[in-house]
């Protein structure tokens, strides 16, 4: 990590220790969305951080990687990341509003493809008061009222289907589904390092209860088979988190990267932010998962913090796709290189 | 961690698979099956010849840990026998690290030409994961000591010249600090080594001691401290000299069979929805597996110590080896029991030694259990619960 780049981790880890973390999580409930710290996020010019230099911004995709992370740790209820990927593809089209860029208008992604008029559940739905969606081969802008109200959902989060009538079209074609891939592979990075967050933050808070529940007189933490269950964490967390961070490098890159899966060498962006997704999830999935039960009934409670940390890393993890199906896009991916159909 | 090699590291390893291309022939993979040694003599001495033997010694010469572990990891890619050169190599590492001249000029200096092999002899009959309660006995008579002992997978003591030996010197103090490291040579009289066959094709050894005597000269670090000259030897060994990336032959040999194994509906096996979801996971577990082996190598090669670091990547390799073995051995049903030189064979037989060796690999070089140990004591702060 460069120096900068420390400095922006110091800025939104406070940040984001400051104005969010799990009480802003739980008092942002139903709708999933903390205005007053958006508000406040906005003071900082960070949702037009990713943006080029000279339109305002300047952050690369390593550098949001470190906001995402730090975002994640505290399951910050902010579209940062859906906004920072929009502004980025909106100024790719020259379509870029001023109230985008100092986040004053929300905007968001439809991840999936817009089905029969409808972008389907989409993480930023309820919210988001500009929405890039993807119609067979047109690059839509969806602009209307967004609804204030989420569909009620296992992560909290600010999810609303979204009709495209009035939506404008802002690219066509070739570009357009392009320009959408290359946005997606961003969102899947800087989802995985969200999700990486979600990890360390699960792994330090279950490390500090077992170390503070007694039971037979004892730390629970001073038993063997909960430190087992606990040091297989650590590994997965590093591991993804290298990932995550190979897949920014490689997005940052302005050479092709290459696929070769028989060696092992993989440098290609659209392989590596696909990995990232599956395994940061995955290790997300397990480390809330054990987090949550060596918490005992507590982790249970509503009262405790592990069960937000717990179902933010399941919404986050299959809100794309589900993990297998992902998986298939890998192998695509991996085989078409090789020679493999 | 820069994911950019340096242009020294680029072109080592391109000099490495060049050299791989060029020696591993069919000939040297089959006989180290057959034979169960995964050790090569004359590969070993062109390696030497090539001038990359000396930057397999870690800590020696100008090679840093990275190209230490990009030597290993294409070795280990490749499928090349090399278990025999990582254990060589680490022998040189400790003797770099704690040896006196005599010990240079008489083992290291052998080691570097390729022809001669080192074997460890630490566990015992009653003593694997709890090595500081070994009981094989060294006493010192004037300026020689006499050693009297059993050692238990002593892998590669039929090809070595020297056996890295660790004895107890002292029964007076806590365990720890009454063992001392001996270089002692194989040829000593009242040295036996007897095979110990395994599931996988792969031979190891037990080794006897009998009235073994050697002079002092053989003693490698102080006496009473052989538990820091293990310490050297585990520091340096962890994560880097292969190991981590099983995965990377193993599947190379099931896209083989995949591409060519018919599958349901006139299909082949590479179209199978669920092969296709598990060739991919492999190759994010491949990549995980490098990324924190290439991060162990990273901490080593800035001065730190990767013991936790490499205590992730073991068990990380190793656990998720044994899951991907298992996933495509299920996938290959019945062929995949099927052996070397079967016919009809899944993978050519690969699947089925794969599916032997794998249990193997979270035991040796520090079990799963000892490498949780150390994560959950020296990484998360746990209390010692031993």
């Amino acid at each position: 990590m460069s120096a900068d780049q420390e400095t922006i981790q110091d800025v939104f880890s406070s940040f984001f220790t400051e104005q969010t973390g799990p009480e802003s999580a739980r008092n942002s409930m139903p709708l999933g969305f903390d205005a007053k710290a958006w508000e406040r996020l906005s003071e900082t010019g960070a949702p037009g951080m990713g943006v080029s230099l000279p339109a305002g911004g300047g952050a690369s995709l390593s550098d949001l990687v470190i906001v995402a992370e730090e975002a994640g740790a505290k399951i910050a209820p902010l579209p940062i990341i859906d906004h920072v990927v929009a502004t980025r593809i909106l100024e790719n089209l020259d379509s870029l509003e001023p109230e985008v860029l100092t986040g004053t208008l929300l905007a968001g992604l439809a991840i999936r493809p817009v089905e029969n008029g409808v972008a389907k559940s989409v993480p930023t739905g309820s919210i988001a008061n500009r929405l890039i969606a993807l119609d067979e081969d047109k690059l839509l802008l969806i602009n209307d009222e967004p609804p204030n109200k989420s569909l009620p959902n296992h992560g909290d989060l600010p999810i609303a289907h979204r009709g495209i009538n009035g939506a404008t079209v802002i690219s066509e074609g070739t570009e357009a589904t392009e320009v959408f891939e290359r946005g997606l592979n961003e969102w899947k990075t800087l989802i995985s390092a969200f999700l990486v967050g979600i990890t360390r933050s699960s792994i330090e808070m279950t490390v500090d209860y077992v170390k503070e529940r007694h039971q037979f007189g004892k730390p629970i933490g001073s038993f063997q088979s909960i430190q087992h269950g606990l040091a297989d964490l650590p590994g997965l967390y590093d591991g993804a988190r290298l990932l995550v961070n190979k897949a920014a490098w490689a997005g940052d890159r302005e050479i092709t990267g290459e696929i070769n899966l028989t060696d092992n060498e993989i440098s290609d962006f659209a392989t590596l932010s696909s990995m990232s997704l599956i395994f940061a999830g995955e290790t997300s999935l397990q480390a809330t998962d054990r987090g949550l039960h060596y918490h005992g009934g507590y982790g249970f409670s509503e009262e405790y913090d592990i069960q937000l940390f717990y179902r933010r890393a399941r919404a986050w993890s299959q809100i794309l796709n589900s993990p297998s199906d992902e998986c298939l896009l890998l192998a695509d991916l991996l085989l078409e290189d090789n020679g493999v159909k | 961690m820069d994911f950019e090699l340096s242009q020294k590291a680029i072109d080592f390893r391109s000099q490495v698979k060049k050299f791989i291309s060029e020696n591993l022939t069919s000939e040297i993979t089959l006989k180290m099956h057959e034979t169960g040694t995964f050790n090569d003599k004359s590969f070993n001495e062109s390696l030497a010849a090539e001038g990359l033997l000396a930057g397999a010694v870690p800590g020696y010469g100008d090679r840093d840990p990275v190209e230490l572990y990009l030597l290993f990891n294409e070795l280990e890619k490749a499928g090349a026998p090399y278990d025999g050169l990582a254990v060589t190599m680490l022998v040189a590492g400790v003797i770099n690290a704690v040896g006196t001249e005599f010990h240079r000029e008489e083992v290291l200096n052998k080691l570097l030409t390729g022809k001669h092999n080192c074997c460890l002899g630490y566990s015992e009959p009653d003593y694997g994961s709890d090595v500081a309660s070994i009981i094989t006995k060294a006493e010192k008579i004037e300026n020689r000591w006499v050693i009297n002992g059993q050692k238990m997978w002593t892998t590669m003591a039929h090809e070595s010249d020297w056996v890295l030996l660790l004895t107890r010197t002292n029964s007076d103090v806590p365990k720890h600090k009454g063992m001392t490291m001996f270089l002692v040579p194989m040829n000593t009289p009242g040295i036996e080594i007897q095979p110990v066959a395994t599931m996988a094709s792969e031979r190891t050894n037990a080794t006897f001691y009998d009235n073994v005597e050697v002079e002092d000269q053989w003693r490698l670090g102080e006496i009473d401290d052989g538990w820091s000259v293990m310490g050297v030897a585990l520091a340096l060994e962890r994560g880097v000299m292969g190991g981590t990336n099983p995965a990377v032959p193993l599947l190379k040999h099931v896209l083989n069979w995949a591409e060519t194994t018919p599958s349901e509906n006139k299909s082949l096996m590479i179209d199978n929805a669920l092969m296709r979801e598990r060739i991919a996971r492999t190759a994010i577990i491949n990549q995980v597996g490098q990324l924190l082996t290439l991060r162990a190598a990273w901490i080593a090669a800035t001065g730190g110590m990767p013991g936790v670091e490499g205590s992730m990547a073991k068990i990380y390799a190793s656990e998720e080896y044994q899951k991907v073995v298992g996933w495509f051995q299920q996938m290959a049903g019945a062929e995949g029991l099927l052996s070397f030189g079967a016919e009809d064979a899944a993978a050519s037989g690969w699947i089925d030694y794969d599916a032997r060796h794998a249990p193997v690999t979270t035991i040796y070089g520090g079990t799963s259990e000892i490498n949780r140990n150390n994560i959950a004591e020296r990484h998360l702060g746990l209390p010692r619960n031993r």
